[in-house]
C-alpha cells in the first residue's frame, strides 16, 4: 500500500491503495465521493467519468497512483457555490436529460467538458462528444437537448414538449 | 387542479439527487463488517460436474466461505410464475432451477459456486483457485437441432427440449387453416427476432445481511419489484418465512425487465451471510451482466397473412420457436405466450388467428421479458408480414393497414385471441403520424438523398400493446400463478404531509414525481407536500412492482383508491367537527366544507384534528388519517399508435441511417407530457437498437461471443436522431379512473418493424426489387450482402 494525496472537488485528500487500485475505486471506496459509478469493465459506457487536471476521463482506465498529485473533480463537485445546481445540472432537469440517474454524473462531467472546449457545439458535435458515454433510458434526445440548453442555445424548436 | 397536478410537465424532484452524485444504489450501500462475494462461472455452455475442489481456494488470504451448488442442494428451485401447458393437454415441464448449479453447468455464466472473503480482491483472487472438474458435453445452441435431436438434452429429463407446445387458440385451428386454404393470396414471411442484452447501465448487484439475533433476513438488491422477490425467495427457495425476510430496492439504475426476476445469487448472499453472519456484497461486473441476466426476445417465426386481392386480411397464422435457455426465468414463460399471442390481433380485424409457439431448452443463459415482452415480438412478425404483402399484391402499406384497422363504434372488440380492447382509435393516430412526418414530402426528401447517392426509405409500423399488467382474474385463466393487482398506503401526518407507500419501483420512470402530482390534484394540496416510499418491503403494505407498463395503471390507480379513501375518513371527521351530517359534507380545492354553507374546514386541519381526537366519537370514528388500497384492475390497458421511420442507406457500404422517426401514441389520459415522452423516446432508441445493432450472439458450442460493449452494440448518441413524438390522440381507458393506458413499452414495441420496413423499402426504391426481408440487425455487412445478392 502506498500512500497518495490530491486535490478532489477542491480539497486536499489522501488515502493508501494498491498499484492496481483504479481512480474511480478510490473516488468510491476510500474517500465515499459514490457518485462516481461504475457500468462496465471495458472502459466503454462513461459512468465514471471525471476531471483530472482538467482533461476528461474515465476513472476506471486511471491508477489512482497515475492521479497522485493532480487535481480530480467529480460530480460531487459540480454544483454551484451555494449548493444549486449548475448551469449543466439545471439544464438536464428541466428537459428530462435522465431517468435511472445511473449514468448522469458521467453524462454531466462529458458536458462541461465539451462546453469549455466548444462553448456552442452544434447537435452533431454534441452527440459525437457523447459518444463514450452510453445511456439506455433516455434515447439521447433529451441528453443532447439539454446539452444545447446548457450551451445557452434555443432549442425551443427541437421536437418534443 | 394545483398547478403541479394531473397533465403538469413538472420536472423530476428525484433528478436532483441523481445529478449531483447523491444517488444511491446497491453498490453505493457499505455495511459494517461487509464481506465480498464473487461468484465462479462455468465457461462450458454444458458440462457435467464431477467435483469442486475448493480447498486450496478456502486456504487463501481472507477468505471466509466457499459454497457450491451442493450446499444449495437442499432448496428449493426458482419457480417460473406462469403454467403454460402444451397443445396436448401435458404439463409445462419444469425443471429445477437451484440456486447455484449442481450435477451440471448448462450455460456459459452459470455460477456453481460462490466465494466470500474479507475484500474484493481477495474473493476474486480466490475464485480463480477453485477447481471445478466439468466433463464437457455437446452444447445444444440451435432451437431447430435442440427441437429435431431429442437424445441431446439440456435437461436429463425431458427429450426434445421442450418446455410446452403451444397452441392459441387451439379450437381455432382447424379454422384457420381452412382459411388459409381457401385464401385469394397468402404471403408467408420468416423472421428472427434477434437476442438482445437488456443493460441496464447499472448492473445486478446484492447485499444479504442476516441478524443473528433476531434470525432476520434483509437483502438490498436490485430489483423492480422487491416483493416479488421476498416471496420467491422466502417462499419458494429458501424456504424462511417472509415475514422473516425484508428485500430493499433502493435506487436501480434502470431495469426493462432484466431486474424483474429473482436470481440465485439473491439467495446465495442471503445463505452466506448466515453462514458467516456477516453481510456478503456482491456487484456484478458488466461481463456477468451479459452471462447471467436474462436476455430478450430470440424467436424464430414463420408467420402467414391470408388475404383477399384488395388486401382485407381473412387469416393469420404463426409457428414460433422462443429460446428459453437453459433453465425458465419467472416470466419466461409467460413472454412468448400470453404476452405474444394474445397480441396477433394487432390493432386488425383479422377474423381468424392462430398461433403456435414452442418454448425451447439451450444452453444459452436464460431469456425472460425484455422491455415489451413479447409485444414486440407480435408486432414485429405482424407489421413486416404486412409490408411483404402489401409490396406482392401492389398495395399502399398505409391503406393497407388503414382499411383493416378495427374503427372506433367497434369497442369494446374482442379479438380472436382473447383479448377486449376497450377503446381506441387507430386511424386517429395513423393520421396525426402522416402530418407530423410529412409523409407528402418524402418524395422531395428521397430526391435528395438521391442526388447525394443515397437510398432513403420510409416504413411504418401501426401498433398496439396490451399492457398495465394485469387483471388477476384474467391471468388466473392464462396460467399465472400469482395475482398481478397492487397496492398503496396514503398516510397523512399529523402536520398534513403525506407519505404514499407505493408497490410500485422507480427506476428511472419518475415516479417520486408524478405519484405527488395525482394526490395533490385529487386532496388540493401542493405536490411538494407527498413524498413517495418505494423500494423496502417493511415499508410498504404489498406490491407486484414495476413492468409491463403497469406502474401507472394498476399502482397509480391503487393510490387514487387509497385516496378515496382518505377522503371519505375526512368527511367522517369534518362531519363530526362542523356539527353536521357526513351526507352533507362536501369535498373540493382542499376543504370539507357543509353543502350550501359557508361552515368548511382545510385539509391540514381535518389531518391535525384525526391525530388530536380530544372529544372523537370513538366508536364511530377512529383517530389517524392512513389508508390502505388494493387494486385489481378490470382489464389491461390497450395503448396503441402509428410509427414512421425514414432511413438512409449507403449503397457503397451498406450502412444505415435513422433519418427520423415519428411517434403518434395513444397513451389515454397523460399525467406529466415530459416523463410520457421521456419514456417513448427511450423505447423506440432500444427498438432502433434492435433493428440496426443489438444482438447477443453464441458461437456453435455455446459461447458468448456479444460478452462486452467492446461486442455488443449499443446505441448511442450518434447513432440516433431526435424522435418526433406526440400523444395528443388519447382515448382514455375506460375501466381505470385515471383513464390512463401506460407508456413505458411502446417504443420498444412500435418502433423495430418500421426501421426494416424503411431498410427495406430504401432497398426496393433503389431497385433491388427481390429485396424483401432483412434480418435484424440490420448490419451494413448484412444490408450490403442484400444489395449483392
Amino acid at each position: 500500500m502506498t500512500k497518495i494525496s490530491m486535490t478532489v472537488n477542491g480539497k486536499a485528500v489522501s488515502g493508501e491503495v494498491e498499484g492496481r487500485t483504479l481512480l474511480s475505486a478510490f473516488l468510491r471506496e476510500e474517500l465515499g465521493l459514490r457518485g462516481t459509478h461504475i457500468g462496465c469493465d471495458t472502459s466503454q459506457c462513461g459512468a465514471c467519468a471525471v476531471h483530472l487536471d482538467g482533461q476528461l476521463v474515465k476513472s476506471c482506465t486511471v491508477l489512482a497512483m497515475d492521479a497522485a498529485g493532480g487535481a480530480v473533480t467529480s460530480i460531487e463537485g459540480m454544483q454551484n457555490a451555494d449548493g444549486s445546481l449548475s448551469v449543466i445540472q439545471a439544464a438536464f432537469q428541466e428537459h428530462h436529460g435522465l431517468q435511472c440517474g445511473f449514468c448522469t454524473p458521467g453524462m454531466v462531467m462529458a458536458t462541461a467538458a465539451l462546453l469549455k472546449v466548444n462553448p456552442k457545439p452544434t447537435e452533431a458535435e454534441v452527440r459525437h462528444h457523447l459518444e463514450g458515454n452510453i445511456c439506455r433510458c433516455t434515447g439521447y434526445h433529451n441528453i443532447v437537448k439539454a446539452v444545447l440548453a446548457a450551451s445557452g442555445q434555443d432549442v425551443s424548436a427541437i421536437a418534443a414538449e | 387542479m394545483p398547478k403541479d397536478g394531473i397533465g403538469a410537465s413538472t420536472v423530476r424532484r428525484e433528478d436532483v439527487r441523481f445529478l449531483t452524485g447523491k444517488g444511491r444504489y446497491t453498490a453505493d450501500i457499505n455495511l459494517r463488517h461487509q464481506t465480498y462475494a464473487v461468484f465462479c462461472r462455468s465457461d462450458i455452455a454444458h458440462g457435467r460436474i464431477n467435483s469442486i475442489d475448493t480447498a486450496a481456494a478456502m486456504a487463501m488470504p481472507g477468505v471466509l466461505a466457499i459454497m457450491t451448488g451442493a450446499d444449495f442442494a437442499a432448496m428449493g428451485g426458482n419457480p417460473a410464475g406462469w403454467h403454460i401447458p402444451s397443445r396436448d393437454g401435458s404439463a409445462m415441464r419444469e425443471p429445477k432451477r437451484p440456486v447455484l448449479a449442481h450435477g451440471k453447468v448448462r450455460h456459459v455464466g452459470d455460477a456453481y459456486a460462490i466465494v466470500v472473503a474479507e475484500t474484493l480482491e481477495q474473493a476474486r483472487d480466490a475464485a480463480a483457485a477453485v477447481n471445478a472438474d466439468i466433463t464437457e458435453l455437446e452444447a445444444i445452441v440451435d432451437m431447430a437441432a435442440a427441437v429435431a435431436n431429442p437424445g441431446h438434452r439440456v435437461h436429463d429429463e425431458i427429450d426434445g427440449n421442450l418446455a410446452f407446445d403451444w397452441g392459441w387458440i387451439e379450437d381455432n385451428r382447424a379454422a384457420v387453416d381452412a382459411a388459409f386454404a381457401a385464401a385469394p393470396h397468402v404471403t408467408t414471411l420468416e423472421l428472427t427476432n434477434n437476442r438482445l442484452a437488456p443493460n441496464a447501465m447499472e448492473t445486478r448487484a446484492s447485499i444479504g445481511d442476516y441478524d443473528p439475533g433476531t434470525g432476520d433476513y434483509k437483502l438490498y438488491t436490485t430489483s423492480q419489484n422487491p416483493h416479488l422477490s421476498r416471496l420467491l425467495i422466502a417462499a419458494f427457495v429458501m424456504g424462511i418465512p417472509e415475514n422473516k425476510l425484508t428485500v430493499v430496492a433502493p435506487d436501480v439504475g434502470g431495469g426493462f425487465g432484466s431486474k424483474i426476476y429473482h436470481y440465485g445469487e439473491e439467495a446465495a448472499v442471503l445463505a452466506a451471510s448466515k453462514a458467516l453472519e456477516r453481510p456478503v456484497k456482491w456487484v456484478a461486473d458488466r461481463s456477468e451482466a451479459f452471462l447471467s441476466d436474462a436476455h430478450g426476445r430470440d424467436h424464430v417465426t414463420k408467420i402467414q397473412l391470408a388475404l383477399d386481392k384488395q388486401g382485407n386480411f381473412l387469416a393469420l397464422r404463426t409457428e414460433t420457436l422462443a429460446n428459453v435457455g437453459a433453465y425458465l426465468s419467472n416470466f419466461s414463460t409467460a413472454t412468448p405466450t400470453f404476452l405474444h399471442g394474445t397480441l396477433m390481433a394487432g390493432p386488425y380485424r383479422t377474423p381468424l388467428v392462430y398461433v403456435n409457439v414452442k418454448a425451447v431448452f439451450t444452453n444459452t443463459a436464460p431469456v425472460d421479458a425484455y422491455r415489451g415482452a413479447g409485444r414486440p415480438e407480435a408486432t414485429y412478425s405482424i407489421e413486416r408480414v404486412i409490408d411483404k404483402a402489401a409490396h406482392e399484391l401492389g398495395l399502399d402499406p398505409l391503406a393497407i393497414r388503414r382499411q383493416n384497422f378495427i374503427q372506433p363504434d367497434q369497442y369494446p372488440y374482442t379479438t380472436p385471441v382473447g383479448l377486449v380492447y376497450d377503446t381506441g382509435n387507430y386511424n386517429a393516430t395513423l393520421d396525426k403520424m402522416i402530418e407530423l412526418a410529412d409523409i407528402a414530402g418524402f418524395e422531395k426528401r428521397a430526391a435528395a438523398s438521391k442526388a447525394k447517392g443515397k437510398l432513403r426509405g420510409i416504413g411504418y409500423s401501426t401498433w398496439i400493446e396490451a399492457c398495465g399488467i394485469a387483471p388477476s382474474n384474467l391471468v388466473g385463466v392464462l396460467g399465472a400463478r400469482v395475482g398481478l393487482y397492487d397496492a398503496a398506503t396514503v398516510r397523512v401526518n399529523a402536520t398534513g404531509n403525506i407519505s404514499v407507500m407505493t408497490g410500485a419501483h422507480s427506476h428511472g420512470q419518475g415516479h417520486e414525481t408524478v405519484f405527488p402530482q395525482i394526490v395533490a390534484d385529487m386532496l388540493g394540496v401542493p405536490a411538494s407536500s407527498v413524498d413517495i416510499v418505494h423500494g423496502d418491503t417493511s415499508k410498504i403494505p404489498f406490491g407486484m412492482g414495476s413492468y409491463g407498463s403497469r406502474s401507472l395503471a394498476v399502482c397509480g390507480t391503487a393510490i387514487t383508491k387509497a385516496v378515496d379513501k382518505i377522503i371519505a375518513k375526512g368527511k367522517k371527521i369534518a362531519a363530526h367537527m362542523l356539527e353536521a351530517a357526513e351526507g352533507d359534507i362536501e369535498f373540493k380545492d382542499g376543504k370539507f366544507s357543509v353543502a350550501g354553507t359557508d361552515k368548511a374546514k382545510a385539509f391540514g386541519e381535518i389531518a391535525f384534528s384525526a391525530y388530536v381526537p380530544h372529544n372523537y366519537p370513538l366508536e364511530t370514528l377512529e383517530p389517524g388519517l392512513e389508508e390502505t388500497a388494493f387494486y385489481d384492475p378490470a382489464n389491461f390497458t390497450y395503448p396503441a399508435g402509428a410509427y414512421a421511420c425514414e432511413v438512409e442507406v449507403d449503397p457503397d457500404t451498406g450502412k444505415v441511417t435513422v433519418e427520423s422517426f415519428t411517434c403518434a401514441d395513444d397513451f389515454g389520459n397523460v399525467i406529466n407530457p415530459l416523463i410520457v415522452q421521456g419514456q417513448v423516446h427511450g423505447g423506440v432508441a432500444q427498438g432502433i437498437g434492435q433493428a440496426l445493432l443489438e444482438n447477443v450472439a453464441y458461437d456453435a458450442q455455446g459461447q458468448l461471443l456479444s460478452g462486452s460493449y467492446m461486442d455488443y452494440t449499443m446505441p448511442r448518441a450518434d447513432d440516433l436522431p431526435f424522435y418526433t413524438v406526440d400523444h395528443s390522440c388519447n382515448t382514455p381507458c375506460t375501466h381505470n379512473p385515471l383513464g390512463v393506458k401506460g407508456c413505458g413499452e411502446a417504443g420498444a414495441i412500435g418502433s423495430p418493424p418500421a426501421v426494416i420496413n424503411a431498410v427495406v423499402n430504401a432497398l426496393q426504391r433503389g431497385g433491388h426489387k427481390a429485396v424483401t426481408h432483412i434480418e435484424m440487425p440490420a448490419t451494413p455487412a448484412r444490408v450490403w450482402a442484400a444489395m449483392n445478392a
